[in-house]
């Protein structure tokens, strides 16, 4: 469309790119802040921490202490056998539901779609569900814990199911004329076609498990078995570095605390921004069918 | 097995053919892949969603773990009397629909704002940029961005000292009560605003171009076409996600209460759900707590298909 565009609609214009770049700054400064902070010589940067753009001096002190921080490690191992365990549990999962409520033929289709819709609008809710996982399954202090209970999350079957039900079906009839059964053709058939959709699974389920720390908080004790978020919580908000600087002279600990808190958000979060520029648009598709089948 | 199906195959025992256990052995038989990849499925939601539905009872009964959920004694509604008459009672209620009502206020038109003022950038790879940066936050860790709040917002921290820069004190924002609230929505706000648009911009991309082109032709500036054109095209949209929010009015989110909150703010943060982890998780009182937890979902349920209905009648639009 060429047309002339009046006065007030260029200065709109304008005045909405400098909106947009505003939000931009307004979203990516404190990230940038909390590079700085961590890079940062720690005892310059106590009593300075005002608006700054580059590091106040340059240290990796508060890098290797987080590296060596047995609390951090052990951390890091619980999310990565939570992250790869889980994701693949929740995909597969979550695969097979969508796969039985797009049978047709299937005489349990109907009850099995109600059950599982019930459940995105009522549960039992914290406690019950934790007697349940706690003390009735017995799974306390077992990282099964962090992965059984929401092995399906509705939401995302649903998203799911659209994406098999758009499957043609004559594709299927072939497989079953030479003889495959229900189970060869979910992963021979569907599965296959479906690669788009288990990526966005995939990390959906990842970013949930890297990312979720309450669930750890009802039913992990052992400190050796706590995920990274949980460590992070101790760190960030409970202030408990003192594990970390244990190392340093007296005068140095209190110095190193503040630049440590730093350090260890960047740690924690450089893998999910690593990864979200390339995942970023399957993201969106994702959401994008969840969002047409409303 | 075998038998029946060779049976009903060639039709000579009719009796058998239509009685009903022959019927669902039948099926069993021949769908058994489908009934083989159904039992997971059936297993973990009757184990995680509909045991703990059952477990629900405990809310009626003293609950003691030693006993069990059907020896323990049935006392009926005296946990949620002892709730309802509780001195927490007011001052959770309040909390949390004070919070909850800030968050609608303004943390549900934000997102719909920026989606409308996106879709007026005419650049495509600005537009790009600036959804790729905005959504960032959505995917950064709950523990982490409460993290960055309380150091930022600390007597030290670097908002604090900006706010000195135009005459605000220096304390400790996170932990005064005159704040707590208007950072839990603003913080919020910041980190949902670019992946809640998106949704919004799945439903403007759905309008017909040609209304507009309709429209300019009548001589209507973009003003006039965002009025008439792109609210109403978005507007089921927004009924939907309007009608999900108020079914979770009870529901504030727990888990940034539980990581911002202390006793020195519990006064303005304590929160229904926050409240049932600490009476449930940290005191062990079960049965009260899940009175508590299921006074809130039941309420979440009738604001849910209230709001449905009223949507229903108003605007044609509903979720169920």
């Amino acid at each position: 469309m060429v047309m002339k565009r009046s006065a007030g609609e260029k200065v709109f214009s304008v005045c909405n790119i400098l909106f947009m770049i505003l939000m931009m700054v307004v979203t990516l400064y404190p990230f940038w802040y909390v590079v700085t902070c961590s890079f940062s010589d720690s005892a310059q940067l106590i009593g300075a921490r005002g608006m700054m753009m580059l590091p106040k001096g340059f240290s990796l002190a508060s890098y290797q202490a987080v590296l060596q921080n047995p609390n951090i490690l052990s951390g890091y191992r619980t999310t990565l056998i939570v992250v790869v365990i889980g994701t693949t549990l929740n995909v597969l999962m979550t695969a097979i539901c969508a796969f039985l409520l797009t049978r047709k033929k299937f005489a349990l289709r109907g009850v099995m779609t109600y059950m599982a819709l019930f459940t995105m609008y009522f549960g039992g809710g914290m406690i019950p569900t934790y007697l349940v996982v706690y003390k009735w399954l017995n799974l306390g202090d077992s990282l099964w814990a962090l992965i059984l209970p929401g092995a399906i999350s509705t939401y995302n079957m649903i998203i799911m199911r659209t994406n098999f039900a758009e499957i043609p079906e004559s594709l299927e009839e072939s497989a079953k004329i030479d003889g495959a059964n229900d189970i060869l053709i979910l992963f021979r058939i569907i599965l296959p076609l479906s690669l788009p959709i288990i990526a966005v699974m995939v990390l959906f389920y990842g970013v949930a498990h890297w990312n979720s720390w309450f669930n750890a908080l009802l039913y992990i004790r052992t400190r050796a078995k706590y995920p990274l978020q949980l460590v992070l919580r101790e760190i960030l908000l409970m202030n408990d570095t003192s594990q970390m600087t244990a190392g340093s002279a007296a005068s140095d600990r209190f110095f190193l605390g503040e630049s440590i808190k730093y350090a260890t958000i960047i740690v924690a979060t450089v893998p999910i921004l690593l990864v979200y520029p390339f995942i970023q648009k399957y993201f969106v598709t994702g959401i994008m069918i969840g969002a047409v089948k409303g | 097995m075998k038998a029946t199906i060779t049976a009903n195959n060639t039709g000579t025992d009719l009796r058998k053919h239509f009685s009903l256990t022959t019927k669902v052995k039948n099926e069993l038989w021949q769908n058994r892949y489908l009934y083989l990849l159904a039992i997971p499925v059936i297993a973990y939601y009757v184990m995680f969603c509909y045991l703990p539905m059952f477990g629900l009872v405990i809310a009626f009964k003293q609950y003691e773990l030693g006993k069990g959920i059907m020896e323990s004694q049935w006392v009926g509604l005296k946990y949620f009397q002892e709730f309802f008459s509780g001195i927490y009672f007011g001052r959770l209620m309040k909390n949390t629909l004070i919070i909850s009502f800030y968050s609608i206020l303004f943390g549900f038109p934000a997102p719909i704002i920026f989606a409308l003022l996106m879709n007026e950038l005419r650049q495509r790879r600005f537009k790009k940029v600036v959804q790729t940066v905005t959504y960032l936050p959505h995917f950064i860790s709950l523990v982490v961005i409460c993290g960055m709040v309380v150091d930022f917002l600390s007597s030290d921290g670097v908002l604090t000292r900006m706010f000195t820069i135009f005459g605000g004190q220096k304390t400790n924002y996170v932990g005064d009560t005159r704040y707590f609230r208007a950072i839990y929505v603003i913080s919020d706000i910041w980190q949902g605003i670019g992946w809640g648009s998106i949704i919004y911009l799945a439903a403007l991309a759905g309008i017909d171009q040609q209304l507009y082109e309709a429209a300019v032709i009548d001589g209507a500036g973009r003003w006039k076409q965002t009025l008439h054109i792109t609210l109403p095209g978005i507007l089921p949209t927004i009924m939907i996600m309007l009608i999900m929010r108020i079914g979770q009015i009870l529901s504030v989110g727990y888990e940034k209460i539980i990581l911002l909150y202390g006793p020195g703010t519990y006064e303005v943060a304590d929160v229904i759900s926050s409240y049932v982890y600490r009476m449930g998780i940290g005191q062990s009182r079960y049965s009260f707590s899940a009175a508590v937890g299921l006074f809130q979902s039941v309420v979440n349920v009738i604001l849910l298909v209230a709001a449905n209905k009223t949507s229903r009648r108003l605007s044609g639009t509903s979720l169920f």
